[in-house]
């Protein structure tokens, strides 16, 4: 904020809160945004387990700030893709490289479940996602500022118990924000949500993303959330990149579209067509 | 007790005066029954002394010393025993839940050890430490030992894989993970262990005092066995039964304490 009041030049016309508040959004991201994502290249990636392999080989390179969205049938290896990408297990072969050496806390995961430590206020729990700056002075701040970011500011004394499964959710993204990472992966962080629930917190994934410029990538079984979320869809068969869609819409998207419906019944029709068995999609 | 709160409460809202009385409603009934009872000759008094007997004879003791002096002791060797027994066994119980070496040394030798009937140990205790101070806490410790021992080896193992794995994401060293994830994450079962420890406390030092002693409350009893004064007898048990419950409320308090988060002890 302070950064779009120093911009302004001397003469310039008074301009409203919320002016104020998208050109800061805005300033910060062009001074920010393309050096906040980092860029990933993986090459030849492939993990067994025992005699299952999973991964077969995945070449793919991700430019600094992408949404990616992959998708694909239960067991295909995206979950493992993501859990490789995040650091949380060692492949079997090939190589992972981010565009520069990342801190540990340039990258975090979101996951299916809340995983918020029952016993620690929920402010606590986003300092959590500090890491190892959790010591410092403005730790609090930090944490505070991260809870108001995904419309929690409010719930900062509660125990997480008393939470709902979509606020219990946002505490979870905002843990993983407040380090301010640099790759962001979510392994269908909003698959146990409803169908409401679900939308608003797409929204919100979407607008953090755009604030924070970080890389996304995001796994999901909902091709609808994929197409309406990604700049680029993945589709991942037997352990392979299978398809690679650009989704090339402008933002925000109009769920419910005429385009949005035509990708993702390609998508899904390739998804079908790529199974023996199509009725337990 | 949650489950019965989370129902929907119909009709007034209760007196919360009245409402913490309620528990002590059938304890006060059962001594107006048995006043009653010895006051019309049911119950002969040398079966049974009244109360207004057994306050009277407390009374005595209270003013002679003897009675504080009891309890006093037996308090204290009930609390070294504990403290010693249930510190080696939350200890081993930390060791052998997170450390598979440690658990893999130690786990069936105590185990074995545990399908020892502690109280059978007795005469070999006797033979030992003679009646010195040292045979009570010995078995009081024995006693604590393994419901602290199993529960917080319960509670360190069923911590959720889940969180720990995030704590470790999220850059938590050994000693964190242990002080903010492990740790309060097995608190719930440690505590479980505690209260039956409690109970076996007690009954450990009251059968050792009443074997092998010579002061303490399972003293006192005996010596009022050995004069027919029955009234002292009841007096013993009476209080037994207060201290076990003052047991039980102190580890309840500090339950509610430290597991505030745990939606159980949560105020409705």
């Amino acid at each position: 904020m302070q950064e779009a009041l120093r911009f302004q030049p001397a003469g310039a016309e008074p301009v409203g809160q919320a002016d104020i508040v998208v050109k800061a959004r805005h300033l910060r991201r062009v001074a920010e945004g393309a050096a906040r994502g980092l860029s990933l290249t993986i090459r030849g990636l492939r993990k067994a387990f025992g005699d299952n392999e999973v991964l077969r080989g995945i070449d793919l390179h991700i430019p600094a700030g992408q949404f990616v969205a992959i998708v694909g049938r239960s067991g295909c290896g995206k979950s493992t893709l993501l859990r490789l990408v995040a650091g949380l297990d060692a492949p079997t072969a090939g190589s992972i490289a981010f565009g520069e050496e990342p801190r540990a806390q340039d990258i975090r995961v979101m996951f299916q479940e809340p995983r918020l430590l029952p016993w620690a206020r929920v402010l606590s729990n986003v300092e959590v996602g500090l890491g190892r700056e959790r010591a410092s002075a403005d730790a609090q701040a930090r944490a505070e500022r991260a809870l108001v970011e995904v419309g929690l500011g409010d719930k900062r004394g509660q125990w997480p118990s008393v939470l709902s499964g979509g606020q219990k959710q946002r505490v979870a993204l905002a843990r993983a924000l407040v380090s301010q990472p640099r790759v962001l992966a979510f392994d269908e962080p909003l698959g146990a949500l409803d169908a409401l629930t679900r939308i608003s917190m797409q929204q919100l994934l979407e607008r953090v993303w755009r604030d924070q410029g970080f890389t996304a990538i995001l796994v999901t079984h909902d091709v609808a959330e994929a197409v309406a979320l990604a700049d680029r869809v993945l589709v991942i068969e037997d352990g392979r990149i299978a398809e690679d869609v650009t989704i090339d819409l402008p933002r925000p998207r109009r769920r419910g579209s005429a385009e949005l419906a035509a990708l993702e019944g390609e998508i899904l029709k390739h998804l079908l067509e790529g199974s023996e068995d199509t009725f337990d999609l | 007790m949650s489950l019965i709160d989370s129902l929907p409460r119909v009709g007034a809202p209760k007196l919360p005066k009245v409402d913490g009385l309620i528990p002590w409603i059938v304890p006060l009934a059962i001594v107006l029954i048995w006043q009653l009872a010895c006051v019309t000759g049911f119950v002969p008094s040398r079966v049974l002394p009244a109360p207004t007997d057994v306050a009277l004879a407390g009374w005595k003791l209270l003013l002679s010393g003897e009675l504080v002096r009891n309890i006093w002791v037996s308090f204290w060797r009930a609390s070294i025993g504990f403290v010693i027994g249930g510190g080696i066994g939350f200890a081993f119980g930390l060791a052998n839940g997170l450390s598979q070496l440690s658990a893999k040394l130690t786990d069936t030798t105590l185990q074995m050890v545990r399908n020892i009937p502690h109280l059978a140990l007795i005469p070999l205790v006797i033979l030992w430490f003679g009646i010195d101070e040292s045979a009570k806490l010995f078995l009081v410790a024995l006693g604590v030992f393994f419901p602290i021992y199993l529960n917080t080896l319960h509670g360190i193992r069923t911590v959720d894989p889940q969180l720990i794995e995030m704590g470790r994401i999220y850059g938590m060293t050994d000693g964190e993970l242990f002080r903010r994830v492990i740790f309060p994450g097995a608190l719930p079962s440690i505590f479980v262990g505690l209260r039956f420890a409690l109970g076996i406390m007690w009954l450990t030092l009251i059968v050792a005092e009443t074997i092998a002693a010579s002061s303490g409350l399972g003293y006192m009893a005996m010596q009022a066995r050995e004069f027919m004064l029955i009234d002292v007898v009841v007096l013993s048990i009476l209080i037994y039964a207060l201290l076990g419950k003052l047991a039980d409320s102190a580890s309840r308090a500090l339950e509610r304490l430290t597991l505030s988060w745990h939606p159980a002890f949560q105020k409705k």
